[in-house]
């Protein structure tokens, strides 16, 4: 590895990353612009969250990236080898093992500890954006603590539909100040963003950088009335047998046939190493793959 | 029994290397070498220039044959490697007075000093299929003549001796730098330029199409459109001086726009300003066109809510290495989010539907 830097990005690249990143650190909730910079994948697929981890990796780390909960996806894959390629880090689909983990739309299951930091992928960072199109609007909104806009559309849902209508990147508040997008995770997983991990949020084409330090307060917003409800299809996984974890839904013949199954691949790998098996799965150790 | 789909690996792997076999295509036919893309498809090699804000016409050639044609993901492949040169430093401006002008066209007086010179373009071909040029042929020769000594000072620098064009306010500061630092709003004149030069061809042309037709009309007339090289200084500390780097070609357009005076300005013409890496004419125009639009407030015209005039909208979507990352990404998984979509109508249309009996 002559050709490129250390994780692909040059020092001083990363110095502002890191900056924007302590910024986001000290000011939880608050997004941090910073000076994106063009990568060699698309805008859009993860490039904020690349940056981030490239800020953050150094050689000792173990690095695993999820798309949709799954290491196998293909952007995935590629992001895990852009990393193998230009920073030589370890790499690993255990959940446990990595050090620093790149997420696209889910939070791993297995509750993360305090040597860990989860790094997110952010197509939009700004909650405010569907209700109000203007950045400079939005950012006059965050200062002011402005944040009305965003209940009368919690309560409009509630008027129209009988319940909030938000089933990803549910707006959450964080330490009772800032309103922020957990990036399109279902919110299912937002009770877990209350978590021991450093989580880190990057969003390359927006160029915003946001941050959770550990155990930072974190509250889905909601109504008395109507309180916040992680949700999740009302099945266990048919693979591994599990209860609490989420799950993707297959469709598995022209009749119309489900399946439910671990959103999280490696969750449910793990639980069949441990003999769990679901209605329709076979045995660890039986199958081809 | 279900066993769970994996191998995203080795399908990538698959892809790319079939990617690499179409992209050759017939091997009966003779591959195309990077010398050709450069010299008989210059235009586009303009725009890889111009968008990927990178002048090196071999590499825009090369990014060209790797994208297979496509020019946004050649302008892509561009701008990927641009990120990773080092900076070594900024040139002193060009002085764009002094350029050596294959082109150079005024809509608005018939004749001044340095002359009208139409160059290679295509105005006033017919646009006929030239079957000729499907057979191999001979390489055309135009007649040559000597070129102009005389100097060829703007058009707009007649008029501003006049006194009716407005000012621009002269300034040394060093211009904010779009790709090193954030977009912050609102943008400085320097600044919109920036993003408006590498924005999006088709974008650009659009915007600057809206005004002609009435959203923030502001008639302008083509006062100077100029294609040519100009050299590239750059002060080198040690020396002391500047000293001539290289030549680049570039297209220049201002157009001068109506005015009728506003509470803080006298009645005067105004001014556009398009300036793009290589022969892109139809880009300098529109640049020009839209740069006039978004002046709008130092000019104390009214905002009319035309989308040319909003500056957050032209510059947070000319840029079409944004938008067509983001516009594409929409095809990558999103199961965790449609599941979660899927539960939550599922379960609104069971609370909904014994109302809708019960009414019924």
């Amino acid at each position: 590895m002559t050709e490129y830097n250390f994780a692909y990005l040059d020092e001083q690249t990363k110095r502002m990353i890191r900056r924007a990143i302590l910024k986001g650190l000290a000011i939880p909730g608050y997004q941090v612009p910073f000076a994106s910079r063009e990568m060699p994948m698309p805008y859009g697929w993860g490039t904020g969250g690349v940056q981030v981890s490239a800020a953050v990796l150094i050689p000792d780390d173990t690095f695993k990236v999820i798309d949709q909960g799954a290491d196998d996806t293909t952007n995935a894959v590629s992001i895990r080898r852009f990393f193998e390629k230009t920073a030589g880090v370890a790499v690993t689909e255990a959940t446990r093992q990595a050090t620093v983990i790149q997420t696209r739309h889910r939070i791993p299951e297995e509750a993360l500890t305090e040597n860990q930091i989860l790094v997110y992928q952010v197509p939009i960072p700004e909650p405010l954006r569907f209700l109000e199109p203007s950045e400079v609007e939005t950012r006059k909104m965050h200062s002011l603590e402005e944040y009305g806009l965003m209940h009368v559309k919690l309560y409009e849902d509630i008027s129209k539909h009988g319940a909030i209508a938000t089933a990803y990147a549910y707006p959450v508040k964080v330490e009772g100040r800032y309103v922020m997008d957990p990036s399109p995770i279902p919110k299912f997983d937002n009770p877990k963003l209350e978590m021991a991990a450093i989580q880190i949020f990057g969003a390359g084409r927006e160029q915003r950088i946001y941050a959770l330090p550990p155990y930072t307060q974190v509250v889905s917003l909601d109504f008395d009335d109507y309180p916040f409800e992680a949700s999740k299809a009302d099945h266990a996984c048919d693979v591994c047998g599990a209860e609490d974890s989420y799950l993707d839904e297959l469709i598995v013949d022209d009749k119309g046939g489900r399946l439910f199954m671990c959103s999280d691949t490696d969750f449910c790998s793990s639980r069949r190493r441990e003999g769990h098996v679901g209605a329709q799965g076979i045995p660890y150790g039986e199958d081809a793959a | 029994m279900y066993v769970a789909v994996k191998g995203g690996e080795r399908a990538i792997d698959n892809a790319h290397a079939w990617l690499a076999e179409e992209r050759r295509g017939d091997t009966a036919v003779a591959e195309l070498s990077v010398a050709q893309i450069r010299e008989q498809l210059k235009l586009a090699v303009n725009r890889v220039m111009a968008e990927g804000s990178l002048y090196d016409a071999d590499l825009a050639a090369l990014a060209i044959k790797q994208s297979r044609g496509d020019l946004i993901e050649a302008i892509f492949l561009i701008r990927a490697y641009r990120t990773t040169l080092p900076r070594f430093g900024a040139s002193v401006p060009v002085a764009t007075d002094d350029m050596a002008c294959d082109r150079r066209v005024s809509a608005t007086f018939k004749d001044a000093p340095g002359g009208q010179v139409l160059g290679p373009t295509f105005d006033y071909t017919h646009r006929l299929l030239d079957f000729k040029l499907a057979a191999e042929g001979k390489a055309p020769q135009a007649p040559e003549a000597r070129a102009e000594t005389a100097s060829t000072p703007h058009i707009m620098s007649f008029l501003d001796r006049e006194g009716l064009v407005q000012q621009e306010d002269a300034s040394d500061a060093t211009p904010p730098d779009l790709t090193r630092e954030p977009l912050e709003l609102p943008a400085d004149r320097a600044l919109r330029l920036q993003s408006l030069t590498r924005g999006d061809e088709g974008f650009v042309l659009g915007m600057a199409y809206s005004t002609q037709r009435g959203y923030a009309r502001n008639h302008a007339f083509v006062a100077e459109l100029r294609i040519g090289t100009v050299p590239v200084e750059m002060e080198i500390p040690e020396l002391g001086f500047a000293i001539e780097i290289g030549d680049i070609e570039v297209t220049e357009c201002e157009t001068v726009n109506q005015f009728k005076g506003s509470k803080t300005e006298p009645p005067q013409f105004t001014r556009g300003y398009g300036l793009v890496f290589g022969m892109s004419e139809r880009k300098a125009i529109s640049m020009a066109l839209v740069d006039r639009a978004l002046r709008w407030k130092e000019l104390g015209e009214d905002n009319v809510g035309a989308p040319a005039q909003d500056e957050e909208f032209v510059l947070y979507h000319a840029d079409n290495i944004q938008a067509t990352g983001f516009l594409e990404h929409i095809k990558l998984p999103h199961y965790v989010d449609f599941q979660s979509e899927l539960e939550l109508i599922r379960k609104l249309r069971r609370e909904a539907m014994p109302t809708q009996e019960a009414a019924e």
